[in-house]
This record gives structure tokens, C-alpha cells and sequence, in this order.
């Protein structure tokens, strides 16, 4: 982390209401919000205190009623859906609690998945999913279906999908939320490992102290508005 | 190449529901081009009707006869070559069940008029020269078993009395669509019964065949024909073969038409039950699209997946339908071979069939598609768990 660089993620006057029936909800009001480059931070909040919805909007899969949210140089409330989903399949890699696998593609095809909207070869999209399910330690289960796997493997083969395109920010929601005691512990060394060794900045929503512990900084959420610790 | 495999693998995700429905196709499929076939059928006599043929009836219905003494005149019109005749004559041969075409012709010039009837050279002469001798057509004869030598019987109903004949030929159809499941008689047999049991009714005949020069005599020779009568006793009206057959065919216009209707009817259900069972596929994997999108897949990719899985269930159970058409026109070919002179499926109704399927697996992936690539990712995301 390079406190002297530019935050890699800035957030100016945030706010996100939803509407449920005639009512509007507010879920953010006024987030302003900075990340530093290699930070990794972990959002954390009572349930329905807008966290999942902060982690939504900073990765580009919802948007935002006012404010802007910076990734790098890139404004990304200003882009359509269309070139949003351009943007992220460049620049954000996604860990989701339930690991989000398609259980009929091998943990191979599942990792190669977003390199198919790249141009690079074939070959080239083996060479990059192979290291990848190396550094999570599963490249010996890349034949492997979903079904045939743990929750903690699953999580990592999940893991390796969002890096393999080697974005600049990985946002986890809840990653552990699903996983044993020992899996979590698992999966949150993985995360860390990816901050220090290959210098992602990693967004989390957790719930769970014992995973917010590895993070750099914890900020949180209630009614909407945030505070740090 | 990745989408294919994609879709593959989706379509064996469940594997009972997706037989069921490619069944399902398969059936309706099958259903539509049999009936396709049918209602084809119906309308092949006319449509492989002579253009140098016509046919001269009473004006006013077909019931009514016309003297025998036209034939002279009307062989006398310019641009016609030769000339028929013969009468209708519905005789029953055993039961009212056991129903085919029976009537009286003038052998000669009826068969040199129709030369899709072949008839071996020696039968053919055989029946010229026996005044009670008939021909029966192959699939008529093979049905009753009836052999060259045996008498036939026919109970007369328009000519009263019990009618026997003696086979003298059995003639082929040149092409597999010819009917080949009538008998025929002399015209002159039946004429001299009546003289001698109703005499009024002797030397009339219920129709005469026109053989013309050129096809495009045709309507200039019916309307000459016609204008010989005007005024007379028994007016004519004389059109092409295939506008006389198609006076039969409209009389069973309204069963045709509902048997089209229900053929599409057919089509139409399937087709709910395949968007039915495409959308609650898609409705399951609501989550996977929005995992999809959130990668970065785009609304047109998931659009390929789903409709990609919706067009293969269909056209794999279009494929199967349209294979099976085959063996089971055969069977009904067979089974029902008195009511149909051949069920030929034709080209046009497996391209039908195809088409049908087609549209069947494009409709039915339109509302899930819609619904995969408009769910917001968010909305889908939180469908799992």
C-alpha cells in the first residue's frame, strides 16, 4: 500500500435509495469514501445497512441515484450497462458468498469464463488458468465440477475466476459467509496473500470480526452512512 | 465453440424435463405432419389432374345425366381429340364399410384417356372384348384378394339389382399418387340392363371426358361445348378435371379446414409448454445469468444460451418428429390403404415440420431471453443462497 499514491477508489456524496412499493428507502445518503491502492477493507454493518449495496455500486453492478464514484481515472457512474459490463470484466474480479460457480463447467472453464470476452488465444487462456488455480492450489482438481468440490475449494476456484484477469480490485461479499471455521481461515490467508503478493485492493463485506481482522482498515456502515475504526 | 458446449451441457442439466419435452416436439411435430399429409391428400387428385382433360356434366347438378347422343357433337368441336363417358355407378361390394370407386366407362376411349391407368396389353383386351368383364385397380384387387378370372359382385344402388362382373385386368397407377383403388366396367353392359329393366334411364351418362388438342384449348373447347347445348333439355357445363375434382374437394372444405386448424392448434400448444418449460429453466438459473453478467457477458450472450437451449430441445425433437413421420405414414399407408391411395409425406411438410420446431424453440426463448438480459444483476445475485 503506497500512501502517497492516489486513492484507487474515490467516492463523493453517494447516495442510493430503493423503492418498495410507494415507499423510497434510502439505503446510502451522502457516502463519501476513499480506498487507497492495495488497501484492503473490510465493510462491515447490520444487516440492510447498505453494505452489499456500497460493494454493488463501487463494482459497477448497480447504480447510483447521485454522487460519483472514481475507480482509478475511470467515472464509472457516468458509463451505460453496456460499457460498464465492458469495464468490469477488465478491472474488477468478483468473490461472492455462495461462490457463484456454474455447476455444469469444470473449475477450469469456470476460471477461463471471463477470458472469453478477451482476445486472447487459446492457448494463452490455458497458460492464465493454470497459474491461477496454482496460486489457489487447485491445479489438480481443474477437471473437477462444482458438485465435486468443498465449500473451501469452490470459494477458491471462485477465487481464481477473479483474478485471473488480473483486475485492479477484487470486491468479496460475505466470501466466508458459507465456509467452516477452517475453510474461512483458508480463503481469508488467500485474500490476504493477493494484497501483499500481487497487490490487489481488496473490498469485503463481512460480517464475521474474526474476517475483518485481516483487513487493513474497517469501515461501518449503519443507516446509511459511514464511520471508520 | 464455448457456447455451444455451454448449451449442450444445459440441456442435459435436467435431463428428465428435457426429454420430456423434446417428446413432447417430437409428438407435435409428428401430429402436424401427418395431418399436413392428409389434408394434402385431399387436395392431390385435383392437383394431379390432366390440363388436357375436361369434363362436361348436366349444368344443372352431377346427378342429372346427359343423353349419349352428345358425344357425336361434342366430338365434333374444334380443338377436341377424343371423347368419354361414363356414369357414376356406387355399387356395394359386400357392406356399405367395404366402400370404393365403381363405374361405368367406355373402355377404348376411356383408357386412352387417362394413361396413368396401365394395364397389361393382353387384360386390356381381355376386358375390350368381355362385356361383363371389369378391371379393379392393384391396391383395390391385393385388398380383396380378387385375381383375374374371379366374379365380383356389386349391389347397385343408383342402378338397382345385384351386378356381377367378371375381373378381366388389373391395372397399376403410373405414378404412386395415381389412385388405383376403383373398378371400372363397360358403359354398355349397364346401358343395355336398363333398356330392359328402366328404359327411360338407358342411353344416358353421367359425365364425358374431353380429351383436348393443347391445354390452352381448354377453355375455349368447354365453352364451345357448352354453347352447343344452350337451350336444350340437358344444358352442360363443362370445366378442367381439376376444377371438376375440386367441386368435390370444396364439398369437404370445412373438415380440411378444421383439420389445418387443429394441426396448427398443435404446434400452438407445444409451443406453450416449451416457453413454459424454457422460462422456469431460465427462472432457475436467474442467478447464473446475473453471475454471467457481472463477469461482463453481455445481454446478447445470454441470449444465445437461452435460446440457443430453447432452439436445440426444439429442433431435436422437430428432428425426431419428422424422422418418425416416415415409418408412420407406412403404417397408416397400410393400415388404412382403402381410404388413401398412397401417404406419401412430401419434402414440403418435413421442411414444415422443421420450420414448425423452428419457430416453436425461437418463440418459446423469447420471454426467458427477455427475462435473462433485462433481470437487473443485483435483482439476480440475490436469488442465490
Amino acid at each position: 500500500m503506497d500512501a502517497a499514491a492516489p486513492p484507487i477508489v474515490v467516492i463523493r456524496n453517494l447516495t442510493k435509495s430503493y423503492r418498495r412499493g410507494s415507499q423510497s428507502i434510502q439505503v446510502l445518503s451522502g457516502i463519501n469514501f476513499d480506498i487507497a491502492r492495495g488497501e484492503f477493507v473490510a465493510l462491515m454493518g447490520p444487516s440492510g445497512s447498505g453494505k452489499s449495496t456500497l460493494l454493488n455500486l463501487i463494482a459497477g453492478i448497480d447504480s447510483a441515484d447521485e454522487g460519483s464514484i472514481r475507480i482509478g481515472e475511470q467515472e464509472i457512474t457516468r458509463l451505460s450497462e453496456r460499457e460498464l459490463a465492458h469495464w468490469r470484466a477488465g478491472h474488477v474480479g468478483f468473490i461472492f458468498q455462495f461462490y457463484n460457480l456454474i455447476p455444469v463447467l469444470t473449475a477450469y472453464e469456470n476460471v477461463e469464463l471471463p477470458l472469453l470476452l478477451t482476445t486472447l488465444k487459446r492457448r494463452e487462456r490455458r497458460e492464465h488458468v493454470e497459474a491461477v488455480l496454482s496460486v489457489v492450489g487447485l491445479a489438480d482438481r481443474m477437471d473437477h465440477y462444482p458438485s465435486q468440490l468443498s465449500g473451501g475449494q469452490q470459494q477458491r476456484v471462485a477465487i481464481a475466476r477473479a483474478i485471473v484477469t488480473d483486475p485492479e480490485i477484487l470486491v468479496a461479499d460475505e466470501p466466508t459467509g458459507d465456509l467452516d471455521r477452517v475453510s474461512a481461515e483458508e480463503i481469508l490467508q488467500l485474500m490476504d496473500r493477493l494484497v501483499r503478493e500481487f497487490k490487489k485492493t481488496v473490498i469485503m463485506v463481512t460480517h464475521d470480526p474474526r474476517a475483518a481482522e485481516k483487513a487493513h482498515v474497517i469501515r461501518h456502515l449503519e443507516k446509511g452512512e459511514l464511520s471508520v475504526t | 465453440m464455448f457456447m455451444i458446449k455451454y448449451v449442450l451441457r444445459n440441456l442435459f442439466r435436467h435431463k428428465l424435463r428435457s426429454i420430456l419435452t423434446v417428446v413432447g416436439v417430437a409428438v407435435a411435430v409428428l401430429a402436424f405432419g401427418l395431418l399436413r399429409t392428409l389434408v394434402g391428400l385431399w387436395y392431390s387428385g385435383a392437383e394431379h389432374a390432366s390440363a388436357t382433360r375436361l369434363v362436361t356434366r348436366n349444368a344443372i347438378s352431377l346427378i342429372f345425366p346427359l343423353p349419349v347422343s352428345y358425344l357425336e357433337r361434342i366430338r365434333g368441336v374444334p380443338g377436341v381429340d377424343s371423347v368419354s363417358y361414363g356414369n357414376w355407378f356406387g355399387g356395394i361390394y359386400i357392406d356399405e364399410k367395404h366402400f370404393f370407386a365403381n363405374y361405368a366407362i367406355e373402355p377404348k376411349t376411356y383408357l386412352d384417356l387417362y394413361p396413368e391407368f396401365v394395364l397389361p396389353a393382353k387384360e386390356r383386351n381381355d376386358f375390350f372384348l368381355d362385356r361383363k368383364g371389369c378391371i379393379a385397380g392393384a391396391r383395390l384387387a391385393k385388398l380383396y384378394g380378387w385375381k383375374v378370372g374371379d366374379l365380383i359382385t356389386l349391389k347397385g344402388t343408383i342402378f338397382p339389382g345385384q351386378w356381377e362382373f367378371v375381373l378381366r385386368g388389373v391395372f397399376h397407377g403410373a405414378e404412386k399418387s395415381t389412385d388405383d383403388r376403383a373398378l371400372m366396367f363397360h358403359w354398355s353392359y349397364l346401358n343395355e340392363s336398363m333398356r330392359k329393366s328402366a328404359p327411360r334411364r338407358a342411353d344416358q351418362v353421367g359425365f364425358y371426358v374431353i380429351g383436348v388438342k393443347k391445354p390452352e384449348l381448354a377453355p375455349e373447347v368447354a365453352l364451345k361445348v357448352d354453347a352447343l347445348f344452350k337451350n336444350s333439355l340437358a344444358e352442360t357445363l363443362t370445366e378442367t378435371e381439376r376444377a371438376f375434382q375440386m367441386g368435390f374437394v370444396s364439398m369437404t372444405e370445412a373438415i380440411m379446414v378444421a383439420i389445418q386448424i387443429v394441426s396448427y392448434m398443435v404446434i400452438a400448444i407445444i409451443m406453450v409448454v416449451a416457453a413454459n418449460t424454457m422460462a422456469m429453466t431460465a427462472r432457475e438459473r436467474i442467478g447464473e445469468y446475473a453471475t454471467l453478467k457481472t463477469l461482463g457477458f453481455k445481454s446478447g450472450h445470454l441470449g444465445g444460451l437461452i435460446f440457443g437451449e430453447s432452439v436445440s430441445i426444439s429442433l431435436l425433437g422437430g428432428a425426431i418428429g419428422a424422422l418418425a413421420t416416415f415409418p408412420a405414414a407406412a403404417w397408416i399407408e397400410t393400415a388404412l390403404a382403402q381410404y388413401f391411395p398412397s401417404f406419401s409425406v412430401s419434402v414440403e411438410t418435413i421442411l414444415l415440420e422443421l420450420l414448425a420446431a423452428l419457430v416453436v424453440g425461437v418463440v418459446s426463448g423469447i420471454f426467458p431471453t427477455w427475462r435473462g438480459s433485462t433481470i437487473r444483476i443485483a435483482d439476480g445475485l440475490r436469488r442465490i443462497g
